[in-house]
């Protein structure tokens, strides 16, 4: 189910947006703009985020991505286009559905946590439900799950000034929580935190996401975290989304140069899964092939190891050239007797940084599996090694 | 070179406005002089001795123990030097015309805030109100509202309402905008926003406005004596006209006496505003 959609988003900065507009939709240049007092904050902005999704807007400073979670809640006014939250356009809506939609809907945490400096940490969680006129009891009472939730129970009477960064950003997490929203925007929520504390809340983050299966629409300039956190992410460049796609879509596959440049300098080794870069199990022999088979497979494609795999293609070991021929020279055909079971097996989304120690240490190629133990590919030394560098590198 | 009277202008324009509008004035002026009776009376019935107390104990609580102790002191000396009555007839006016000004002040700086083409109205207004001398005001109210507190009131509220009007306005812009962000983001009215977010953030700076606003009102107090509000004015004039300076000096000390504890008692309450925000 679709939960946010936005739909040709423009929102233009300057004295007179409206008349501008026609000349943005023409596609004029960022110079062009400048001339007439004008910047295009967004550009033609079209995504849909489903219910329970993480949507992560990764752009540099100034690509309009801060602007752009702020016309999901219309703390910024777009200048056209629409913006349905569970179907309700709140382009135009009446303030009374904005308030609505605002209090109960869409929650937001913000880049400098925005706590109310005057009011204690269980006032702070509390105060959407403040504004809704919820009884104080009751308010009190989601403030403390909220924060137990965000582990920071026994801190309900700090002010927020007693806190380090992290706690401040849980606080926020917290009180974006307490309203109980399905949709929680997040802007440069973690980039004001020291990286080891970034880590830990991106950590948080995602395991309170697997229990609340909220939908997430998650700002950042920092492309690890945008890896880390998005089930899709959607790169900004000067007000216009250039690629949507997951994670490994957007490392391996980028749509332009300026994506490229991005992903570039990724940690790659977190990202590129085994699926990405297990090649085909070819050759590989069954059981009932026999040992003459499977030795003059080895020969044709001049490899010293073959896998074996039972009539349902799971994996039942691996032999080697010389297990074989010594087989053949004993007039024995049975490969059972020389097929080496203790082979490393992994999942298609482990990722690369689980795959080199493995990699390292194994005399043969890893094989790829599913939960039923068919053979999906096998990973060479050498395709992780590519994987690490990256796609030009493999295209050479 | 053409020559240009505006005074005329004013002239003719005052001249409209006493014959015009009379009863607006007249209930102005009876309105003001309950309040400054009331409080004259309030402050003159209580003992001098019980005022002392009442005074040192909300020094005490509002600021430190030094104030509160400078507070008696300096109040003895004031009853001891034989100026209770007027400095209470001065305080009773301080207190009128701030209340006034705030009343007017805080909700015009508050207004300024959320809208600028009032800000860019307003300010040179304040300018006006400011630097514009007193006396040149003075004489048109005493046209309105004859001799007397009032017009002294009336002179006193024009001067000492610019700083209530201008902090108001910076506390609530000073109010951090991710903070209003959030505080709307969470579904607030601007209702919700202005008495749960900024009024509490800006308060400190509105303290400085009411603090500003006292101080000024008391450096009107010799002037609005000359056009006959009683108090410590008329003891300071007394001193002036008939070369008293005993006389004179004691009723300065007075009015410096009463504006130290005017001062570092509402600067207590602004400090306080701000370390309740610190813990």
């Amino acid at each position: 189910m679709i939960k946010v959609e936005v739909k040709n988003l423009y929102k233009v900065f300057g004295p007179n947006p409206q008349k501008i507009l026609p000349l943005v939709k023409g596609g004029s240049s960022k110079d062009e703009m400048l001339k007439t007092g004008h910047t295009v904050g967004v550009n033609d902005v079209s995504f849909a985020v489903e219910e329970g999704e993480t949507f992560v807007i990764m752009g540099l400073s100034g690509s309009g991505k801060s602007t752009l979670v702020r016309c999901i809640n219309r703390l910024i006014e777009p200048t056209a286009g629409d913006v349905l939250i569970d179907g309700t356009n709140i382009v135009g809506c009446s303030s009374e559905t904005l308030l609505e939609i605002r209090r109960h809907k869409v929650a937001m945490v913000f880049q400098h946590f925005a706590l109310l400096p005057h009011r204690n940490v269980e006032s702070n969680v509390a105060y959407g439900l403040e504004i809704q006129g919820v009884s104080p009891e009751t308010r009190l009472k989601k403030a403390h799950e909220s924060l137990e939730l965000v582990g920071l129970k026994g801190y309900e009477a700090s002010m927020p000034s007693q806190l380090s960064g992290g706690m401040k950003q849980r606080v926020g997490l917290a009180r974006a929580l307490a309203t109980d929203p399905d949709i929680l925007l997040m802007d440069e929520a973690f980039s004001a935190l020291d990286p080891l504390i970034r880590k830990e809340m991106q950590d948080e983050l995602l395991s309170l996401q697997r229990k609340m299966h909220k939908t997430i629409i998650f700002i950042t300039h920092d492309l690890d975290e945008a890896l880390k956190i998005g089930d899709r992410i959607a790169i900004m460049k000067d007000g216009a989304i250039v690629q949507t796609g997951g994670p490994e879509e957007i490392l391996t596959n980028p749509a332009n140069d300026y994506v490229r440049d991005f992903v570039q300098d990724v940690n790659r080794v977190k990202v590129v899964t085994a699926s990405t870069i297990m090649e085909k199990a070819d050759p590989i022999v069954t059981a009932k092939d026999g040992v003459k088979v499977a030795v003059r497979r080895m020969k044709q494609a001049s490899i010293s190891s073959i896998f074996v795999v039972d009539r349902e293609h799971r994996l039942k070991g691996i032999i080697t050239i010389d297990d074989a021929i010594g087989l053949m020279q004993e007039k024995t055909h049975d490969l059972d007797r020389i097929i080496i079971r203790d082979v490393s097996t992994v999942s298609p989304d482990t990722s690369l940084e689980e795959l080199l120690p493995l990699v390292i240490n194994s005399r043969f190629p890893i094989v790829v599996v599913d939960s039923e133990s068919v053979v999906l590919g096998i990973i060479m030394k050498v395709s992780v090694l590519a994987g690490v560098l990256g796609e030009e590198e493999q295209d050479d | 070179m053409i020559n240009l009277h505006i005074g005329d202008a004013v002239e003719v324009a005052i001249d409209w406005l006493t014959q015009n509008l009379a009863p607006l004035f007249s209930g102005i002026k009876a309105v003001l002089l309950w309040v400054i009776n009331g409080f004259a009376w309030i402050f003159t019935v209580i003992p001098w001795y019980v005022m002392v107390l009442l005074l040192g104990i909300a020094a005490w609580r509002l600021s430190s123990r030094g104030v509160a102790i400078f507070t008696v002191v300096g109040l003895v000396l004031i009853e001891m030097m034989g100026l209770w009555t007027a400095t209470m007839q001065t305080l009773a006016l301080i207190f009128t015309a701030t209340l006034i000004a705030l009343l007017i002040g805080v909700p015009l700086g508050i207004w300024m805030s959320r809208n600028d083409t009032l800000n860019r109205i307003i300010r040179p207004v304040l300018d006006f109100m400011q630097t514009m001398p007193a006396f040149v005001y003075l004489i048109p109210a005493v046209y309105f509202f004859d001799l007397g507190e009032v017009p002294g009131a009336v002179a006193t509220i024009i001067f000492a309402m610019p700083p209530a009007v201008r902090l108001t306005n910076l506390g609530i812009r000073q109010v951090p905008e991710d903070v209003v962000e959030a505080s709307k983001s969470f579904g607030s009215t601007s209702r919700q926003l202005l008495y749960k977010v900024q009024i509490p953030l800006a308060m400190p700076t509105i303290m400085a406005g009411l603090n500003q606003t006292i101080m000024l009102s008391l450096s009107m107090v010799v002037i609005s004596a000359m056009i006959g509000a009683k108090g410590l004015g008329i003891t300071v004039l007394k001193g002036i006209t008939q070369l008293k300076v005993g006389e004179g000096f004691e009723g300065g000390l007075a009015v410096v006496i009463l504006a130290m504890i005017l001062d570092r008692i509402t600067q207590g309450l602004g400090e306080n505003n701000k370390l309740k925000k610190r813990d």
